[in-house]
């Protein structure tokens, strides 16, 4: 079934009684080409590149729980390509570029929003730092980036405070293709779109054991039977260091909780997203009105899903220093995502010393940008055993020497630094 | 989250910065080779249930403590200095 206009004027009028599910509900196989662990945005896109570039339909997406339960639904929406590291920097422009083509691609309605993005800057070196970033987009090709001064702020963003005597704002970096995206539909858009091309998505399917004999991967064992397959690829995010156990594999991941906000409904306020970098906050407004946002970590080891106060009100201050009129509004709901967080704070995507066993993991807290590419470059490491020249220096091997770290934020490779 | 230090007793979670798992007390000998010190660094049992991690008490005793706590529930299990943990007395197995 193709969504269009006409077909919505259609079901409209007629009672919507012809609208169909999304995707089949199918009971596992015995065996299938490859296997991909976990039905989040990373696991789902992965299944639809799979069978869309390399034509590989013989295959299945194991979720314990749910398609999109996971970080794909518990995140801040945002989508967005300033990254500065050779690798880092190429990979979210390529996975900006999979973005903006997305909803055409998929035909589904991921709601895909480039209200733009501005990092707001507070100090002389942060504003260095910041135009110093926006070059460097520049030379990678992604030529939206602009610097924005005071002055402009202060038309375009009238609802911040602008002369905090402590966080007084100095301008900001705007990158213009950057914003938000409707998180669920974008898991149940590469669902669909992987179902379509035959994979079997198979939920309630909570993989137990995987089948290795002499260091080649044979298939897993699961909740719903055994299931034989040359190829495995593990993409659980938080949920990494459990499944590599099975493998008999430890990870340099430590999972931490990250939580996020969301005020009941208002009226429009904000037409972007804005960062507050040095208050370790950011916000934007959802479609619906609410208005979102974040903050850091709360920095301990967590499976969780929800945070402590500490953290909470670290963020509402921040947010009340920024725009003091949010005071006002109500907070709705919080939440949080397991963070599979990496000691460099950049991704992992690799094979494993397993034949046949792939690794996708370390996402930290920025892995609902990265879904397109992520499964664009996991699909490529799946069909052809390589690594996606925009992903080979994502190794699993590069803490061991030091050489090819990719600190992006250059604080270091040791847990608990990002 | 509250924990229990045993010089101050129980106190706010916010005077305690967390350090990571307590493996850190255990660390390889000089002579154990590239393969151990990556795997004490880096590498992380990362459980999702009771686990023992270290955190300091800046703001309060300054002493190195080591908590075992429940990574599902966050709930904490028990409390002793750093000094006194099992950790701190062996060797990280190679």
């Amino acid at each position: 079934m193709r969504f269009s206009a006409l077909r919505v004027l259609k079901e409209g009028l007629t009672g919507n009684k012809g609208w169909t599910p999304h995707w089949r509900d199918p009971a596992p196989k015995p065996e299938y080409d490859a296997i991909i662990i976990g039905g989040g945005g990373h696991g789902l896109s992965t299944a639809y590149y799979l069978a869309k570039n390399h034509g590989m339909t013989n295959i299945a997406v194991l979720e314990k729980g749910y398609l999109g339960g996971g970080n794909v639904g518990r995140n801040t929406t945002i989508v967005r390509a300033n990254y500065m590291m050779e690798g880092n920097s190429q990979f979210y422009s390529h996975s900006l570029k999979l973005w903006e083509g997305l909803e055409q691609d998929l035909n589904y309605n991921a709601m895909m929003s480039q209200r733009g993005i501005i990092n707001l800057v507070h100090s002389d070196g942060q504003r260095d730092a910041f135009i110093r970033r926006g070059n460097m987009m520049h030379a990678q090709g992604d030529t939206d980036a602009e610097f924005l001064f005071p002055e402009q702020l202060k038309k375009k963003l009238p609802y911040l405070n602008h002369d905090n005597i402590r966080f007084p704002i100095y301008g900001g970096l705007y990158h213009k293709r950057g914003g938000t995206a409707r998180h669920d539909a974008v898991a149940w858009g590469y669902a669909r779109g992987a179902d379509q091309r035959g994979v079997d998505l198979i939920q309630n399917c909570e993989v137990t054991g995987i089948d290795i004999v002499d260091g080649v991967v044979k298939g897993v064992q699961t909740t719903r039977g055994a299931i034989k397959a040359k190829k495995v690829g593990m993409v659980v995010a938080g949920r990494s260091g459990q499944l590599a156990a099975l493998a008999g594999m430890r990870l340099p991941i430590e999972s931490h909780v990250l939580q996020a906000f969301v005020t009941e409904g208002l009226k429009p306020v904000m037409d972007n997203v804005v960062t507050f970098g040095m208050g370790h906050m950011y916000i934007s407004q959802s479609d619906k009105g609410g208005l979102v946002f974040g903050g850091d970590l709360d920095f301990y080891a967590s499976y969780a899903q929800r945070g402590n106060l500490p953290t909470k009100e670290h963020v509402m201050e921040a947010a009340m220093c920024l725009m003091p009129q949010i005071g006002k509004a109500r907070v709705l709901r919080s939440w949080g995502g397991i963070m599979d967080m990496s000691p460099d704070g950049s991704f992992i995507m690799d094979k494993t010393h397993i034949d046949g066993l792939f690794l996708n993991t370390g996402w930290c807290y920025g892995g609902f940008k990265a879904v397109p590419a992520s499964g664009y470059c996991m699909a490529h490491l799946m069909a052809t055993g390589q690594s996606h020249e925009i992903t080979a220096r994502h190794r699993l091997n590069r803490f061991e020497t030091g050489r090819g770290l990719m600190d992006e934020e250059a604080t270091g490779s040791q847990h608990n630094l990002h | 989250m509250r924990i229990v230090c045993p010089l101050c007793g129980e106190r706010d979670s916010r005077e305690f910065s967390y350090k990571g798992a307590a493996l850190a007390l255990a660390y390889p000998s000089e002579e154990a080779g590239f393969e151990a010190w990556d795997d004490y660094l880096h590498n992380r049992d990362n459980p999702a249930g009771p686990t023992r991690e270290l955190w300091y008490h800046g703001s309060g005793c300054t002493s190195w403590l080591v908590v075992t706590r429940n990574t599902t529930t966050h709930e904490i299990l028990s409390v002793e200095l750093a000094e006194d943990a099992p950790e701190s007395r062996q060797e990280a197995s190679a």
